[in-house]
């Protein structure tokens, strides 16, 4: 069984050593280009570019296609934030401040994964007991509840982490809250209080401030976001997301053992282990011997190493036609199930699966009909 | 080398190889494949003046339009349009698939070159001064944006008016002109030597046909400068009237007609605002072509009516 990527595609090298460019010629720059968009990262690139003091090496036919997306990506950052704000405004008084997760969290803290990052949604996380009443509030300032079937509401509330999206009925902004960040279905119980009990304010000027995950905490939700649900369109963005969280908060001395704790406590071992595995794998993330191993010794199944390695080493890249590799479909398809069978348990997602069937169905002819 | 003096085969080798038919429209380079013989045969009508990229260019968009590998391909066959891998949009019944390519090329523009303003205008420009005319579908902006590049007025588009962000010039993206329902028979007449494409009947937007740009506009990459605004419609049996607009209005409508305003923020905003301050803006109507080309006429030597 093949079970490492070689070669590595373009994309994937200049990740891992951004001086490479400095010998590409034309083609490799236009298929860069091409490999970056597709992973949704040509803004970052050129952040990662500038950072490196590479940006003069870029051939302008090139850059043009780097900037369009940096402008892309400064307006999504902007319009987060001011979404975000609302969203503080509204709850102000009615619920506990609400912890910011993932992107609004990233670009308020200036995130070592922010930096031309594009973000469709808002995430809050907030105490279960207050789901209610944030709900409420939210619906008077203009969100309301997208998942009108009934069935879809009884699946988020009763089984899912999260309320049914709520879709900002004027601006069509998205904001999901989240109560804890894995389905209470799920075999990993974890309790959102604890996320809440590390949360810590941070400054976001002009005398606003917002409340954001520990940095431990939102390493390891980018973890669990990443290996435990079954969406891999962006795999190389969300690994190099935790490539670039843990290079650069682990100039704090005690991270890794921190991590390491934390994981432990909430019982996220497992997905810690993916997300180091990989990124070092794939990013080459320095992870120090003694996390590895110690990770490391909590997998015992050789072979199911093996199959791990197979299925996320072909995920976890780009998914430009220039990078696939053989059983790529397939490898995406055996992960999704598997997301699917950590979040429920088969006495549950074997009915849910048959009436998503079914129902996708009836949509799909509905649909032609009207065509 | 442009694209008319392929040899049919070599066209058709380009267009099914694995580079595909790579394509310069105004400053971006297209690569288009396709095995779909209605598309080959739109392009080798309406883009014949156009230059090929040379060897080892930089591709800007790979964009493929192909049939889906569906039972349906046997009874009723869809196209759909791929942009480097992903499939954008829903596919569309295989008559239409000429359409999608113009389509699609635009999507590419208007949703990723957000190095530039991009309003939904046709642009013309006459003596290195160019017309801006946004407008909604149904007022005769492409009509009028045919007839008068038919009669000695330059084209830069006539959906996307492509404006840089720091000249505050028109970038030139010279395209076949949309023509919808009446106005291809009304062309036909008009302009009895337009190269005019495939007709598709019953397309979201109607009965639908392109007119090729001329040799010279097809080949034409310099800037322009805006020099006016106008907001056209057709109305039947109208003379025609060229009336002052309200800058004011002039610059709410400019943004409402912005594809990327959101993205460009304070930038657009005082982008618009010194294309507003520089350019005169009017309302205009009409029903006949030949007067509304006399119209600009006067526009274009120094003043209206």
């Amino acid at each position: 069984m093949v079970s490492q990527l070689s070669p590595p595609c373009l994309i994937v090298k200049v990740l891992r050593e951004p001086a490479v460019v400095s010998s590409f010629q034309l083609p490799e720059w236009e298929l860069l280009v091409r490999q970056a968009r597709r992973s949704d990262l040509l803004a970052s690139l050129l952040e990662w570019f500038r950072t490196a003091g590479l940006e003069s090496h870029i051939p302008e036919p090139a850059l043009r296609h780097f900037q369009a997306a940096w402008n892309f990506a400064y307006a999504n950052a902007a319009a987060i934030k001011w979404e975000a704000r609302q969203v503080y405004q509204t709850l102000a008084g009615v619920v506990n401040e609400p912890v910011l997760l993932k992107g609004a969290a990233y670009l308020f803290t200036n995130g070592p994964a922010a930096p031309g990052r594009i973000f469709q949604d808002i995430d809050i996380l907030l105490p279960k007991a207050q789901l209610e009443k944030a709900e409420r509030a939210l619906f008077f300032g203009g969100w309301a509840t997208t998942h009108l079937d009934a069935y879809d509401q009884k699946y988020y509330r009763k089984w899912m982490h999260e309320l049914p999206p709520l879709m900002h009925m004027r601006r069509g902004s998205v904001l999901d809250i989240h109560h804890t960040i894995m389905p209470e279905t799920s075999y990993i119980k974890l309790d959102g209080q604890k996320l809440l009990a590390n949360a810590v304010t941070v400054d976001a000027g002009e005398g606003f401030s917002v409340r954001v995950l520990s940095n431990i905490d939102m390493v390891l939700h980018s973890a669990t976001h990443l290996f435990q649900e079954g969406e891999f369109d962006h795999g190389l963005r969300d690994l190099f997301d935790l490539d670039r969280m843990m290079r650069a908060f682990s100039q704090q001395p005690g991270f890794w053992d921190a991590l390491l704790d934390r994981a432990e406590q909430l019982e996220l071992i497992r997905p810690l282990f993916y997300a180091t595995r990989y990124a070092q794998r794939v990013l080459e993330t320095p992870i120090p011997e003694h996390i590895k191993q110690t990770l490391t010794a909590g997998y015992t199944s050789k072979w199911r190493m093996r199959l791990m390695d197979f299925l996320f080493l072909r995920v976890l890249t780009c998914d430009h036609r220039s990078c696939r590799q053989p059983m790529t479909g397939m490898s995406k398809w055996l992960l999704f199930v598997r997301s699917h069978y950590i979040k429920m348990p088969l006495w549950l997602l074997i009915p849910h699966l048959i009436r998503k069937a079914v129902h996708t169905e009836d949509n799909q002819q509905e649909e032609e009909e009207l065509n | 080398m442009i694209l008319g003096e392929l040899t049919a085969p070599l066209f058709h080798a380009h267009l099914t190889g694995p580079t595909g038919l790579r394509l310069k429209t105004g400053p971006l380079i297209f690569s288009i494949q396709t095995g779909i013989g209605a598309v080959a045969e739109g392009i080798r009508r309406l883009y014949a003046q156009y230059p090929l990229a040379e060897p080892g260019e930089f591709v800007d968009y790979y964009v493929k339009l192909k049939m889906p590998r569906s039972l349906r391909r046997w009874y009723k066959p869809q196209v759909l349009f791929d942009f480097d891998g992903r499939v954008p949009f829903k596919p569309l019944p295989l008559e239409q698939a000429f359409p999608m390519l113009e389509w699609g090329m635009n999507w590419c523009i208007a949703s990723h070159c957000h190095q530039w303003l991009i309003l939904h205008a046709a642009v013309i420009a006459r003596n290195n001064r160019a017309v801006i005319m946004p407008a909604p579908p149904g007022s005769g902006k492409s009509t009028l944006c045919a007839g008068l590049v038919g009669n000695g007025w330059r084209l830069l588009s006539d959906e996307l008016a492509i404006i840089d962000m720091t000249s505050g010039k028109i970038v030139p993206m010279p395209r076949p002109v949309g023509l919808k329902n009446q106005s291809i028979d009304v062309i036909r007449e008009f302009l009895p030597d337009a190269v005019i494409g495939p007709v598709c009947h019953d397309t979201r937007k109607g009965t639908v046909a392109h007119m090729a740009a001329s040799q010279a506009d097809s080949q034409n990459h310099e800037s322009v400068t805006p020099a006016w605004v106008v907001f056209p419609k057709y109305i039947a049996g109208s003379e025609a009237e060229l009336k002052p607009h309200p800058k004011s209005h002039a610059m709410v409508h400019l943004a409402n007609n912005a594809f990327n305003y959101n993205i460009a923020g304070l930038k657009g905003f005082n982008l618009l605002a010194r294309i507003i301050d520089e350019t005169d803006a009017y309302d205009f109507s009409y029903s006949r072509l030949k007067d509304a080309i006399n119209i600009f006429e006067q526009l274009a030597s120094g003043g209206p009516g």
